[in-house]
């Protein structure tokens, strides 16, 4: 089975006073049909970027984009038309990302008709239709966003999402800025809605305990390059780069008696102005050495498991 | 089972729905009647605004003088039973006057405010919404206005337009498009970067609906507030205008002009100025107030 939807050697540059802002570089991606590929990584390190760049709310810099076997990194006004009706996002912040002065009904019927996936006849019907798939009481149809929960209003944005009948969804964070009973009914819509329409997830997150639930395979990324992508659990199990067992052993444990070792990580992140051209975790790392300083690359250390590490081959054998 | 309780479920929302679209339809500006009637002063305002619209519109049908007729023979009287204002010069009654001119200065108000609503808006619009070149041009443009005093700004196109109604309006409302465009502006630039712009340019949404319907509507409301304020202003400036024998010209009953009219007889007939003055500073300190309890009204951060 052919991919839906693939990146390669994809690069989102800024310019800035200082210089070229480096927010995504050169990252290679592929997402299966109906699986969720979930991408972690602190504040700042592009993954959003990427998501808004795959999606075509930003323009690329460099690079292919592969959705259906065709190439649509530049698509024309008529093929962006069509595109968006495929690929759909979902953001953080369900507050501002519903217009406040449109009700529930509103928002959903103009991006109905829009899309003509319904007319003005049966856009009512479809409505009710969109609000019981996202599990959206029925009453809360004349409601305006400032009169619901951050939960009740992500349902409406993954209701608008819906009505364009999308085959791949870019979900920007959607349960960080929800109460963690929340974060479960809406990860469980989103698991429930993809086994339904087959959905294909980019599912953005720096929680790594929600990535781990929803996703099939995860891709680390920091400072806009992916450092390790492979199978979930492998991950969790096997984490090769060094950025990467930082960032696991930072998870907390429930067993007090395993005393675990934190892997503390020094400095702060540095500069993605005009980065150097070797490992960009380098400055961080405890095992860095002058190997870093040249320019990295991706390789298979094991089957499906991508890391950007040329020590990685000493990490698994130990 | 299942089946009927869904039809059930069904029923009730749509029969409902009626009437709740309309209450939840209009809730925001209910609410913003609710705390404006809060507010004693602002409603003293809005009475106020209201009579004088109802005398405006109706003057023809209440004064019982001709507005432009001579008679010399009853010129120059004080306040008295017949004329409760007294006379002017030209033995024309004071108070049919001042009421017949309440079209002319609450129209050239409401006419400059709105031009300049219209016009800055629109460039406020265009320069939030795309910006670049066409934020810069249009932001030049402005800045190049603004720093001519509006004063002097309104003097300078009344004279090269001439006099009259409608190029008053034109004179005063052209002085307005630079502080609107540069409100609008800003505003566009603080909803520009929230995530429902996104969203919609996301589902396909066409720019001029993006602009007009989605971001406008949350921009607008200073801008009521502002406007609301600035009629007042406005009728004062075009009295200032008819006051230098610009804008609205004589024997047309505007108050400015009838103050100036009356001017040299200040020493000896004061009150054929100070009933157009009281006319037109009662008008605008109306309208101010209601400005005012507009504002605080609309103020999200004042819900309680």
């Amino acid at each position: 089975m052919s991919a839906l939807l693939e990146t390669k050697g994809i690069k989102k540059y800024f310019s800035t006073p200082k210089g070229m802002l480096h927010a995504v570089d050169d990252v290679s991606m592929t997402f299966e049909r109906g699986t969720t590929v979930g991408v972690v990584g602190e504040s700042g390190c592009g993954k959003s970027t990427l998501g808004r760049t795959i999606i075509h709310l930003l323009e690329s810099t460099a690079g292919q984009i592969i959705f259906e076997g065709k190439d649509v990194t530049h698509p024309t006004g008529k093929e962006l038309f069509k595109l968006r009706q495929d690929m759909q996002i979902i953001f953080q912040d369900p507050y501002s990302s519903l217009n406040p002065r449109f009700t529930v009904e509103e928002t959903l019927k103009e991006v109905l008709l829009r899309s003509k996936r319904a007319t003005r006849k049966t856009v009512d019907k479809e409505i009710e239709r969109l609000m019981d798939m996202v599990g959206l009481a029925r009453r809360w149809r004349m409601a305006y966003p400032h009169e619901m929960d951050g939960g009740r209003r992500q349902r409406v944005c993954i209701g608008r999402t819906l009505a364009m009948n999308p085959k791949f969804i870019v979900c920007d964070e959607p349960v960080s800025a929800l109460d963690v009973s929340i974060q479960a009914q809406v990860l469980n819509l989103l698991e429930d809605l993809q086994k339904e329409h087959d959905l294909t997830y980019m599912f953005v997150t720096h929680d790594l305990s929600v990535v781990r639930h929803i996703s099939d395979n995860i891709s680390v990324m920091y400072l806009g390059q992916v450092m390790e992508t492979c199978p979930c659990e492998e991950l969790f199990e096997r984490p090769l780069h060094p950025y990467t067992q930082a960032l696991l052993s930072a998870i907390p444990s429930t067993d007090i008696h395993k005393k675990k070792e934190r892997m503390l990580i020094k400095g702060e992140l540095t500069s993605p102005i005009e980065p150097e051209p070797g490992c960009r975790f380098a400055k961080r790392c405890p095992y860095v050495c002058d190997e870093c300083d040249k320019p990295q690359q991706l390789k298979e250390v094991i089957d499906g498991h991508f890391v950007l590490c040329h020590k990685a081959d000493k990490f698994v054998s130990c | 089972m299942l089946r009927t309780q869904r039809k059930v479920a069904d029923v009730t929302p749509a029969t409902m729905k009626k009437s709740k679209e309309e209450t939840k339809k209009q809730s925001q500006f209910r609410e913003v009647m609710k705390r404006l009637m809060q507010n004693k002063l602002a409603v003293l305002g809005m009475v106020i605004i209201i009579v004088y619209v109802l005398v405006a519109i109706f003057a023809p049908y209440i004064i019982k003088y001709d507005i432009a007729e001579l008679n010399l023979g009853e010129k120059n009287q004080p306040p008295s039973k017949e004329h409760w204002c007294g006379t002017d010069d030209f033995g024309r009654d004071i108070f049919s006057r001042l009421l017949y001119g309440t079209r002319y200065s609450l129209g050239l108000g409401l006419g400059a405010v709105a031009l300049g609503l219209l016009v800055g808006i629109i460039l406020g619009c265009l320069a939030g919404f795309f910006g670049g070149w066409v934020e810069e041009i249009i932001m030049r443009f402005c800045d190049l206005m603004q720093a001519i005093p509006g004063t002097l700004l309104a003097i300078v196109i009344s004279m090269v337009l001439g006099s009259g109604f409608v190029n008053t309006i034109i004179a005063l409302g052209i002085g307005r498009i630079p502080m609107n465009s540069r409100l609008i502006r800003a505003q566009f630039l603080n909803q520009r970067q929230l995530e429902y712009v996104e969203a919609a340019r996301a589902t396909n949404c066409p720019k001029t609906k993006l602009m007009f319907v989605h971001i406008l509507p949350n921009t607008i409301s200073p801008l009521i507030v502002l406007s609301t304020m600035g009629v007042g202003g406005t009728i004062m400036m075009a009295a200032g205008l008819s006051f230098i024998n610009l804008g609205v010209q004589p024997p047309l009953p505007e108050w400015g002009a009838m103050i100036t009219a009356a001017r040299q007889y200040i020493r000896y007939y004061p009150y054929q100025l100070l009933f157009p003055g009281l006319f037109m500073g009662i008008l605008v300190l109306a309208l101010n107030l209601f400005g005012d309890g507009l504002r605080d009204a609309m103020d999200p951060k004042l819900k309680d």
